[in-house]
């Protein structure tokens, strides 16, 4: 395989760079009567500072891989490490922990608590990372400045559009600084116009130096990523620089 | 798993109780209202159950306790060659006997003289009297009023003429005049008084109330009435539980004396009160169980009402718990604020409950006791600090267990499962 984008190393790399290291990885859903394999047999390395974009036919696996690459869930069988750490064996709150502190969700539908306001949603991930309440609260609005929110931080999700709640899941995603952010479809819900500004803002976090992973049936926003991998029936067919 | 409770967890169950329970509010005052109720309908139950138990205990308590009163009869069995028909007739000097032979007990004898002519200043009339031995006042509860006395054993070796009167009498006669110094005339004798029973709440009696009688010393009663036969005898023991055992040393006693057969029950027609106490405390023991037993099934019924709230909860929220677990929620602060909630709605409507009882008691309080024949049956409904305390175990442990399980579901949520998106 190769690597267009070799980063240095930094925090919570592995020593050859790469946050994300799968090697082999299977997931068997076991419902009773049916075994369905979504995954069998990924291989994937995602090095710091890269945009990912994940693509493939509705079914194949990609929502499941996005899970265990975020620690959502674990995987069957194969060699997982997030950030240079083996997942295998954590325990559930461990877990927990991994995620607060190196994974970003963004999600299709957002996903945003309904009762409380914007900012506190934002605050969410730092109470669970043991932040202070008042950096929480520092953190959060600066967070939400950087998303373009900064006027809209006392509004509940219900008075918020599509595009604001989805920058709102954003801001979330980043509120803990973590090693990698994940999106699932982030723009599957919005209109055109919203949907845009979301992949401006995830293309303009890229440009920053973030990490990011994004299932996208969307040509627009698979264009913006440099790499493309391309799932079908749980197996990595293609995987290769976007072509721009 | 595995790690301890620490600040931050507390802390970060608290935050989420405190933003979740400002929701569901009418979901909140129907649960507190479930628990109030019952709380309400378990308080009010034990309260009347102790009044009721203390009521009883009053009445009891009046006529004395732990007493078997004997009255002698005649013989129904042939006994040694002797026939049956045989009055046993005890004399005063019996009692010393019985007092030797039962030496762990208290025995006192009576002598009653009905329609004993009675008069002071210009009121006559016939009253009962009871000539008696001075451990009586004691035994049966013959405590005075204040300013006199019952009559002592001095009193009774020198015969003197004193008597004791029974409350509601002394009442009649005297009306506001104290009776105590009054000398009346009793059967053509001068008598000075010199006690007044204190009012006591007597349930159980023989020979009419004490209240309404007037009692000397047994040797005076001989020298005034010229009678010595025993109308009966009084046996008191330490415990309710010895009296089968006193009564049985007392019958061959009293069959060793008189020569009868001591399993005769004519001769040996016995009232154990205590019989009736011990039987009282079942009652009152069962009585209280019962009532407990319906008063915990309402808190139980209220306490799966919350549950089922929880319940509902959770599976309202499983998304917004999925959520804050891929956030990176610990299981413990997800479940923290549902055991939080159940123990709060549990304490609320526990309070509210509590104070609607004690309304209810203290108004019931107000009510006159006297001339409502239920009430003075019943007793007024009291509070005890045991009854409070077993109500806060029982709905603290309600509580607990009613936030727990609802608790333990949402922490069995799978946010990969719940957030796919469909
Ligand atoms: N929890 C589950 N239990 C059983 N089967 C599952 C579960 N989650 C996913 N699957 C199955 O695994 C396969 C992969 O699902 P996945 O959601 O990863 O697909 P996807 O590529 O994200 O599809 P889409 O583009 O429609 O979102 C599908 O066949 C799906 O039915
Ligand atoms: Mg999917």
């Amino acid at each position: 395989m190769n690597w267009p984008i070799k980063r240095r190393n930094g925090n919570g790399s592995s020593s050859n760079g790469h946050i994300i290291e799968m090697a082999g990885i299977t997931k068997v859903y076991d419902t009773g009567k049916i075994k369905v394999e979504a995954l069998r047999g990924i291989d994937l390395r995602v090095g710091k500072g890269e945009f990912v974009a994940v693509v493939g036919p509705s079914g194949s696996g990609k929502s499941t891989l996005l899970n265990l690459v975020g620690c959502l869930d674990t995987p069957s069988d194969g060699e997982y490490r997030l950030g240079g750490e083996a997942v295998a064996g954590l325990d559930r709150d461990q877990l927990a922990d991994v995620r607060n502190r190196r994974v970003g969700f963004v999600f299709q539908n957002f996903n945003l608590l309904p009762q409380l306001t914007a900012l506190e949603n934002v605050e969410m991930p730092l109470m669970f990372g043991g932040v202070g309440r008042r950096e929480r609260r520092r953190r959060a609005l600066g967070q939400l400045e950087q998303v373009g929110l900064a006027d809209r931080v006392e509004h509940r999700p219900t008075e918020l559009s599509g595009g604001q709640m989805q920058r709102v899941a954003i801001a979330r995603a980043l509120a803990m600084e973590p090693d990698i952010i994940l999106a699932d479809e982030p723009t599957g819900n919005l209109d055109t116009g919203s949907g845009s500004d979301v992949m401006s803002l995830l293309g303009a976090l890229s440009e920053q130096g973030r990490t990011l992973v994004v299932v996208t049936h969307d040509q627009h926003l698979a264009r913006r990523a440099h790499r493309v991998v391309e799932i079908r029936d749980g197996v990595i067919v293609n995987d290769a620089p976007a072509g721009r | 798993m595995g790690t301890a409770m620490n600040r931050r967890d507390l802390t970060v169950s608290w935050s989420l109780f405190v933003r979740a329970s400002s929701l569901q509010r009418k979901r909140a005052v129907l649960t507190v209202a479930a628990i109030a109720w019952g709380t309400v309908a378990i308080l009010m139950l034990l309260a009347f159950g102790e009044g009721l138990g203390r009521q009883m205990m009053r009445g009891r308590l009046g006529m004395g306790e732990n007493l078997a009163v004997w009255w002698p009869g005649e013989t129904s069995k042939v006994w040694q060659g002797l026939p049956t028909g045989r009055p046993i007739r005890p004399r005063i000097d019996d009692i010393e006997y019985l007092r030797q032979r039962l030496p762990n007990e208290r025995v006192v004898g009576e002598i009653h003289n009905w329609q004993t002519p009675f008069s002071w200043a210009r009121t006559s009339r016939n009253v009962l009297v009871v000539g008696t031995n001075a451990e009586y006042g004691e035994i049966r509860h013959h405590f005075a009023r204040e300013g006199g006395r019952f009559f002592n054993t001095r009193d009774e070796a020198e015969k003197r003429r004193v008597a004791f009167f029974g409350d509601e009498l002394a009442r009649e006669v005297f009306g506001d005049i104290d009776p105590v110094g009054q000398v009346v005339d009793l059967g053509g004798s001068p008598f000075l008084v010199i006690g007044v029973l204190q009012e006591k709440l007597q349930m159980g009696n023989y020979s009419g109330p004490d209240s309404a009688h007037i009692v000397i010393p047994i040797t005076t009663f001989a020298a005034v009435f010229g009678r010595q036969g025993l109308s009966n005898v009084v046996v008191k023991v330490a415990r309710p539980e010895l009296m089968p055992e006193a009564l049985e040393r007392f019958s061959e006693a009293l069959a060793a004396r008189f020569r009868f057969d001591p399993s005769d029950q004519e001769v040996m027609q016995v009232w154990d009160t205590a019989e009736g106490a011990r039987i009282m405390d079942n009652i009152m023991l069962g009585l209280e169980i019962f009532l407990g037993i319906i008063g915990g099934l309402t808190l139980l019924i209220g306490g799966i009402g919350v549950a089922n709230i929880m319940y509902a909860v959770v599976k309202e929220k499983t998304r917004e718990i999925g959520v804050q677990m891929a956030l990176g929620a610990h299981r413990g602060w997800i479940t923290g604020p549902f055991v939080l909630q159940g123990l709060a709605y549990t304490l609320l409507g526990g309070l509210v409950g509590l104070v609607i009882a004690t309304i209810i008691i203290v108004l019931l309080g107000l009510v006159p006791v006297e001339g409502n024949e239920a009430l003075e049956f019943l007793g007024k409904p009291t509070l005890s600090w045991e009854i409070a305390a077993v109500t806060a175990l029982v709905l603290g442990s309600i509580g607990i267990l009613a936030g727990y399980f609802p608790a333990r579901r949402a922490a069995s949520i799978d946010p990969a499962e719940t957030l796919r998106y469909e």
